[in-house]
């Protein structure tokens, strides 16, 4: 199983802090994979890192085999690694459909790709992918109306509609409705089981982790504590201590 | 009637009503040729103000250069620009029909590429800012325009340029401009409603709405935010070169970039139409231009007071603006609502809903 | 370019432009911590900082026109503007404060409008100065003069920055501001009246452009739709040394007054308007180059 992204001795500081030192860390392709570390630890800081919203000061980023270190937000979006946020982001003021249809993956951006109307089958999917997280009835409401549960749900599936590669969830859970968190757990399943698209997941809820990932990576003061199978890190001494043993 | 059937009845409505209006109430048709014209200024402030979220106090800068371009462009065609301006108006130019039209049209086509150009230019380095920064950065940009302009001889300084006049009888060229206004309207209008029918509108929107999301999403805003731009500036560029000739005297700072008139209702005329809307712009035009030329002689020169009274207040207390209300007030007719039917098609597959 | 030339064969002239360069650019710079307290405050950038300024210097010239000393001048424009930002916020701004930028901006913009047309209605077009008739110094040979006014204006104003410091640093109050300037939110939790702290905040900047636009009436002239230069200038001074780098502000002010009395001097005055805009273009394409060479999150 090759490396569909390879993070290679990252490290980050903004001002003074150091978010990220040296961490170095591989997520093999069509697999879920966990990353954890108390709050602070540098987490959404890496993914900022890996998407371009602030690039790495030294190491490389590698995404299929592919140097992505100073690609832009935008370039990388397009070749199929997206990311979604903590604080949900949505378009407010947009209906979910047109929500959805932002995030349309175009050919190309050029001029007439820019200038071209809806169509139907950019509608259908959306209107299909919205079926799928259970916002279908409200696809014609207005995205800032929606419970933040619904927000982040349809923030899940504009990342779809991407057709990525791999996804960047943080915290998709967080703030969820625990009745509703299992539903989701399923939907992840089945988006890296059918569609295959390969998941990066940052997650505070340690059961969903421990049930979600098949390997978990986890930070601590920014730098890598520890890696390995849910067991082996749910059993980890100094993970235990940095970070289980502090909730 | 579903809300896209009301759209075509009206504007089908309109098109009838605009080419009669000149020959039933002549006395008023430089007044609704000024309409046709207000409806272009507020539909493209809106474009980046209202759908894209971004402040623009520059525009009025591509207007002007509209203004000059063509008339130059016409005047340089049959004679030699420097000399003419340096005259004063006391040398004036007769053109035949024949040249007068012809130079208008190559004015009127030079016009808006010169300001796409200068909209690309500034844009490709004001656009990479958020809003805040771009909302200042435009602020001087129709005052410079016009500091230029009045520094620069060849096209007459601080004095201005002579329009060539018009070869023909008063009705005539009242009736060429009327209609060259309304088509302008039109071909504003009807572009814009076609582009943010698709891709382009989804893109402004969402950049409104959250730029380092879309950008997320892969979108490349800063592209789409210099296009809009340029499209601005283009239909600008038109409707400066025929104010201009209507004006039929060209001067740099009240006339050309007349950022204290022009530049200031552009945005008033889209917030009270209601922004971020293609009807509102339109609306608010037509009632802002209407309110102008009725209640303007009440003030007795505090107009432009109760200018800036008007827009604070309307930006305070109604920034949503008249269409803006409408949507609030009735959501439902603007197709955001709840389907009955709470999914596409039940499918035992795929599980039951969150 | 002769003039370039004729600065390297008589240096005190370029003294002379350094020297009214830093006189100005004080001003310019307190002008500027008003803007950076307002946006760091209360996340509104204030585009009617310049109608401020003028009206400051329009008072400050009345009361001279009524016979009183100069010296009150300036404190006189100082109250009355705060007592105005005082009602400007408790009457408009306080409905776009919390709101997002886009509204304020639309707003203060509607408000610099305003004011001008009405300054331009109540004093008239003319462009009017207050002259102290306290005369020039003169240095080198008569080849460098120092207008005394602008030496006294220099002072005042390092007086007002220093009452300022103290304040925000060492009183309650200004702690509070601070407090509320780092999170509105927490300040509220604490027990702290945001919209008071906002209001006095608003007026503090009012009655700081106040001060500065009487000292502006002294040296140089007011005219009634000059103020939205002073908005532009006080940006560019804000954007170059960042909100809350009250050192930052004052070096960009003295760099700016500098910078433009070259302009002039080299280019003539004709094009010192047009190339502070030209200027303002620059300096916001510099930063957004440098914002995205370093690729931190643009704001």
């Amino acid at each position: 199983m090759t490396a569909l992204l390879e993070v290679r001795g990252a490290s980050k500081h903004f001002g003074g802090v150091i978010a990220n030192r040296e961490i170095s860390l591989a997520v093999p392709e069509g697999r879920i994979v966990g990353l954890i570390g108390p709050n602070g630890s540098g987490k959404s800081t890496l993914f900022g890192s890996i998407v371009g919203a602030h690039p790495v000061d030294a190491g490389s980023i590698e995404f299929e085999g592919a140097e992505i270190t100073r690609l832009r937000t935008p370039q990388i979006a397009r070749r199929g690694l997206v990311r979604t946020f903590q604080q949900t982001r949505i378009y407010r003021k947009m209906s979910c459909v047109e929500n959805m249809l932002v995030s349309v993956p175009a050919a190309g951006e050029g001029f007439l790709d820019m200038l071209r109307p809806r169509n139907d089958e950019d509608i259908d999917e959306a209107e299909e992918l919205l079926e799928f997280v259970g916002l279908y009835a409200k696809r014609h409401l207005v995205a800032g109306s929606l419970s933040f549960g619904q927000q982040k749900l349809l923030e899940f599936a504009m990342a779809l509609m991407n057709r990525p590669k791999m996804l960047l969830l943080d915290e998709p859970t967080a703030g969820i409705n625990p009745t509703l968190i299992n539903g989701l757990l399923e939907r992840l399943k089945r988006v890296n089981a059918d569609l295959g698209i390969t998941l990066f997941v940052i997650e505070h809820n340690m059961r969903v982790i421990m049930n979600l990932a098949e390997h978990i990576y986890c930070l601590a003061h920014g730098e890598l504590l520890a890696e390995g199978s849910p067991d082996a890190i749910r059993n980890d001494r100094r993970v235990i201590d940095a970070y289980l043993g502090a909730t | 009637m579903t809300r896209r059937g009301v759209d075509r009845a009206v504007t089908l409505a309109i098109l009838p009503f605009a080419i009669a209006a000149p020959f039933l109430w002549p006395d008023y048709m430089t007044f609704l040729t000024f309409i046709w014209i207000m409806i272009v200024l507020a539909l493209t402030w809106d474009v980046l103000g209202g759908q894209m979220g971004y402040n623009s106090f520059g525009n009025i800068l591509f207007f002007g250069i509209g203004v000059y371009a063509t008339t130059i462009v016409q005047i340089g065609l049959f004679a030699d620009v420097g000399a003419y301006t340096s005259a004063y108006g006391v040398e004036t130019i007769s053109l035949s029909r024949h040249e007068f039209l012809i130079g208008l049209a190559v004015g009127l086509a030079v016009a808006p590429l010169l300001a796409v150009a200068a909209a690309a230019l500034l844009g490709s380095g004001l656009l990479g800012l958020r809003g805040q920064y771009f909302a200042i950065g435009t602020l001087g940009l129709g005052i410079a325009g016009g500091e230029l302009a009045a520094a620069w001889g060849w096209i007459g300084g601080s004095f201005g340029v002579q329009v060539p006049v018009f070869p023909g009888d008063v009705l005539e060229r009242r009736l060429l401009f009327y209609f060259l206004a309304f088509a302008l309207a039109a071909a504003t209008f009807l572009t814009l409603k076609r582009l943010y029918g698709g891709r382009f509108g989804l893109a402004l929107n969402a950049i409104r709405d959250d730029e380092d999301k879309a950008e997320a999403m892969g979108l490349y805003t800063t592209r789409y935010k210099t296009v809009a731009w340029c499209i601005v500036a283009f239909f600008l560029g038109i409707a400066g070169g025929l104010v201009g000739q209507i004006n039929g005297y060209i001067e740099p700072r009240e006339v050309a970039f007349a950022g204290a008139s022009f530049g200031i209702w552009m945005v008033l005329m889209a917030i009270l139409g209601g922004k971020g809307t293609i009807w509102g712009p339109v609306i608010g035009a037509i009632l802002f231009y209407l309110m102008k030329e009725f209640f303007w002689q009440q003030f007795f020169g505090w107009q432009r007071v109760a200018l800036g009274l008007l827009i604070v207040v309307i930006v305070v207390f109604f920034p949503i603006g008249i269409i803006g209300w409408l949507k609030q007030r009735f959501p439902e007719r603007f197709g955001h609502k709840v389907d009955e039917q709470a999914r596409i098609a039940p499918d035992p597959a795929k599980g039951a809903p969150p | 370019m002769d003039m370039i030339g004729l600065l390297f064969e008589a240096p005190p002239l370029a003294l002379q432009l350094v020297i009214d360069g830093v006189l100005i650019g004080a001003i310019f710079a307190l002008i500027a911590y008003g803007m950076a307290l307002v946006w760091g405050v209360m996340k509104i950038v204030n585009i009617c900082q310049g109608e401020f300024v003028i009206l400051g210097g329009y008072i400050s010239y009345y009361v001279w026109q009524a016979g009183y000393p100069l010296a009150i001048g300036v404190p006189a424009a100082a109250l009355a503007l705060f007592l105005l930002g005082w009602l400007l916020y408790r009457t408009i701004i306080f409905r776009v404060v919390e709101q997002d930028l886009f509204i304020s901006i639309l707003a203060t913009f509607g408000l610099a409008i305003l004011l001008a047309q009405l300054m331009n209605q109540a004093f008239g077009a003319d462009v009017r100065t207050a002259d102290a008739g306290f005369g020039n110094w003169f240095l080198f040979d008569n080849l460098v003069s120092i207008a005394a006014i602008k030496l006294v204006s220099f002072g005042v104003t390092g007086i007002v920055a220093a009452l300022l410091i103290w304040f925000m640093r060492r009183t309650r109050f200004g702690q509070a501001i601070r407090a509320t300037a780092q999170n509105a939110r927490a300040a509220r939790i604490l027990g702290i009246d945001t919209h008071s702290i906002y209001a006095f905040t608003y007026g503090l900047n009012a009655a700081i452009c106040g001060a500065a636009g009487a000292l502006i009436a002294m040296i140089w002239v007011i005219a009634p739709f000059g103020g939205l230069i002073y908005t532009l200038r006080a940006f560019m001074i804000v954007i170059v040394a960042g909100i809350g780098n009250l050192p930052g502000v004052i070096a960009a002010g003295l760099g700016l007054g500098i910078i433009e009395q070259f302009i002039g001097f080299v280019l003539g005055a004709q094009f010192q308007i047009a190339l502070i805009f030209v200027l303002l273009v620059i300096i916001l394409v510099w930063r957004s180059q440098l914002l995205r060479r370093r690729r931190k999150v643009l704001e």
